[in-house]
């Protein structure tokens, strides 16, 4: 089953290779993917192996707060489909730094937005390496460091070869298998209960040591202002993932892009109601099976109780199912995370702050392709290198960063008339610097990885105070402007305006 | 696109009636939905034992349908917008497109 989607994904790299003539192909799969199709691949980027297995293993371990996570990585969908899907097809090219730079000066913007994209994507990619070498190592029983070498290979050889085309179908197929194979062991646990949902809860009440208290909030959110910030973090930080934005590009025109998010939205608020079916079911049938115990804890940990509820409920030919759509879910992931790391150092930073926008695409192409093999590479390093610390701080910042220092500037560049690169320049590294800072003076690095007593910065999520510091410092450095070149950027506001709601004079798909 | 085109396009009263629309839509459906969150982000935060009632003699808690409900509605909402969208403002923006040919 392994093997067959690894050649599967292999063959269509090649096909995709075939297909892939231009820079357009490359970094937009040359704007031809449907509304539907594109949803499908949002929703196979972002449920990730670390939400499947993470949250499922969350509700395993202490119930409802499983949920509250799930609720947080699903409301920034309707806030990017009303404010920013349309408008984003309808500006940029290739990356969201295409629409940031629009009327903007381009090289401090882009050098900006690569810097922000490229942070974004690093952190996230060491956190999935690390997770998919873990998880490789425990399901085949390889070495770690061949799981990671192997996973960092083959998302080399999918963005180098395939670009977006390949990328996009990867992550189409992974989202296909993962939520068949989400819905049968969901299903299963719904007929083991006879459909009774009131008997799942009561089963794992009465196996589970918390008792009662798996049914409502717990400890996990303890104060009001890391819960108001782990909400904007995940809320806000969505709308600023690399990976993500650059999705939009790939859809022929606004309305497609508007429909992808409808379906993303539906597929991965389905995904997330049924993690928590499988944390209650794997309460009860696999916490209670001795075959799944090893000293009374759970063979590898909370975050295998999905795979080991495969077992429960299909046996070993499910289980290998369900073990090739994790390792497929962690491709399609890291696939799409290099691919806009790439795309930041080819596109932003050589084709248009190096090279001022006037450049050969195939030079360009060639540029990213080196830039994905080296991003591989640095993946592999920093996932070996990372195998034995916490990295459940890196999504989270990578979340803090991408809402602190891509959002901010993204928002306002499409709405705010008075916006100028220098506002924009200092508000935004303002707000990357800030998130990075409270992150490393917080809970977490200063304290736990670090080993200092009492942290400086008291809350584990900085995005209320760094989103704050964002938009607070682009919008006194924006009006205190007075520069020539800022009253030209403002000038510049209507004509972009009427072309992000209209469409008029947008990027066209390439037909073949 | 040239200034002189921008400028026609923002003249053209479907253009004014388009943005008013859309906008005031949009801002409206983005107020509902952060209502609604952080309106379940603060129960958590300040009331937690409100999600935890239990519904009648069940163990489920009030928090599940809740919890459940939240994610239906956003749903719901991305599909009331794209619904409006697709029907009434691109009307709108291909008669302004048509205008502009024409």
């Amino acid at each position: 089953m392994f093997f067959a989607f690894v050649g599967g994904t292999l063959g269509i790299t090649y096909w995709a290779a075939r297909q892939t003539k231009t820079a357009k192909h490359f970094y937009a799969a040359g704007g031809n993917i449907t509304g539907l199709q594109n949803g499908l691949a949002i929703a196979g980027d972002y449920m990730s192996a670390a939400s499947f297995l993470g949250i499922s293993g969350l509700v395993f371990l202490s119930g409802y707060d499983g949920l509250i996570y799930s609720i947080g990585f699903l409301v920034g969908w309707p806030i990017i489909l009303f404010l920013i899907a349309e408008q984003l097809r309808n500006l940029g090219k290739y990356t969201f730094a295409d629409v940031t730079s629009y009327r903007l000066s381009q090289k401090p913007i882009r050098t900006l937005a690569a810097f922000g994209g490229i942070a974004t994507v690093i952190l996230y990619l060491i956190a999935q390496m690390v997770g998919s070498g873990k998880l490789i190592q425990l399901l085949f029983g390889l070495p770690y460091e061949a799981a990671v070498v192997i996973v960092g290979t083959l998302m080399v050889l999918y963005v180098a070869f395939g670009g977006m085309i390949a990328t996009t179908w990867v992550q189409i197929i992974k989202a296909v298998l993962l939520l068949s194979g989400a819905s049968f062991i969901a299903l299963a646990v719904a007929w083991h209960f006879n459909f009774n949902f009131e008997n799942l809860f009561k089963s794992a009440v009465e196996t589970h040591k918390n008792g009662l208290a798996i049914m409502s909030p717990g400890g996990l959110i303890s104060d009001p202002i890391s819960a108001i910030s782990l909400g904007i973090a995940l809320m806000f930080g969505t709308a600023g993932l690399p990976h993500i934005l650059m999705r939009f590009f790939t859809v022929t025109d606004a309305k497609q892009a508007r429909r992808s998010v409808f379906f993303a939205t539906g597929f991965i608020g389905y995904f997330y109601i049924l993690t928590f079916i499988i944390g209650f079911g794997a309460i009860v049938m696999v916490s209670a099976n001795p075959l799944y115990l090893n000293e009374g804890s759970i063979i590898g940990g909370n975050n295998m109780a999905a795979i080991h509820l495969s077992h429960a409920v299909g046996g070993d030919i499910f289980l290998g199912f369900i073990s090739a759509v994790a390792f497929a879910t962690i491709l399609a992931v890291v696939s799409g995370l290099t691919l806009a790391g790439a795309s930041a150092i080819s596109h932003d930073l050589y084709a248009n702050v190096l090279k001022n926008g006037d450049h050969d695409e195939m030079k360009e192409m060639r540029v990213s392709k080196i830039a994905t093999v080296v991003l591989g590479i640095i993946a592999i390093m920093l996932g070996i290198a990372f195998e034995k610390q916490n990295i459940a701080f890196m999504v989270g910042l990578a979340f803090a960063i991408a809402a602190s220092a891509n959002f901010p500037i993204l928002i306002l560049s499409m709405y705010w008339k008075k916006l100028t690169t220098r506002g924009a320049v200092i508000g935004g590294s303002l707000g990357l610097a800030s998130a990075v800072l409270l992150v490393i003076l917080g809970p977490i690095v200063w304290v736990q990885i670090l080993g200092n007593p009492d942290p400086v910065f008291p809350y584990k999520y900085p995005a209320l105070f760094s989103v704050t510091t964002a938009f607070a410092g682009i919008w006194f450095f924006s009006i205190t402007d007075k520069s020539k070149r800022a009253k030209l950027e403002q000038e510049a506001f209507d004509a972009q305006y009427v072309r992000a709601q209209t469409g008029i004079g947008a990027e066209k798909s390439s037909s073949h | 696109m040239s200034p002189d085109v921008a400028e026609k396009i923002k003249q053209n009263p479907k253009f004014e009636t388009l943005v008013s629309k859309r906008s005031a839509f949009a801002w409206m459906l983005t107020i509902i939905m952060l209502v609604i969150y952080y309106t379940f982000i603060l129960l958590i935060a300040f009331s937690p034992q409100t999600l935890g009632t239990p519904i009648g003699n069940n163990v489920m808690t009030l928090g599940i349908p809740v919890g459940v409900g939240i994610i239906v509605i956003a749903f719901s909402l991305t599909g009331i917008y794209v619904h409006r969208a697709n029907t009434e403002f691109d009307v709108l923006t291909n008669a302004i497109k048509k205008e502009l040919e024409g």
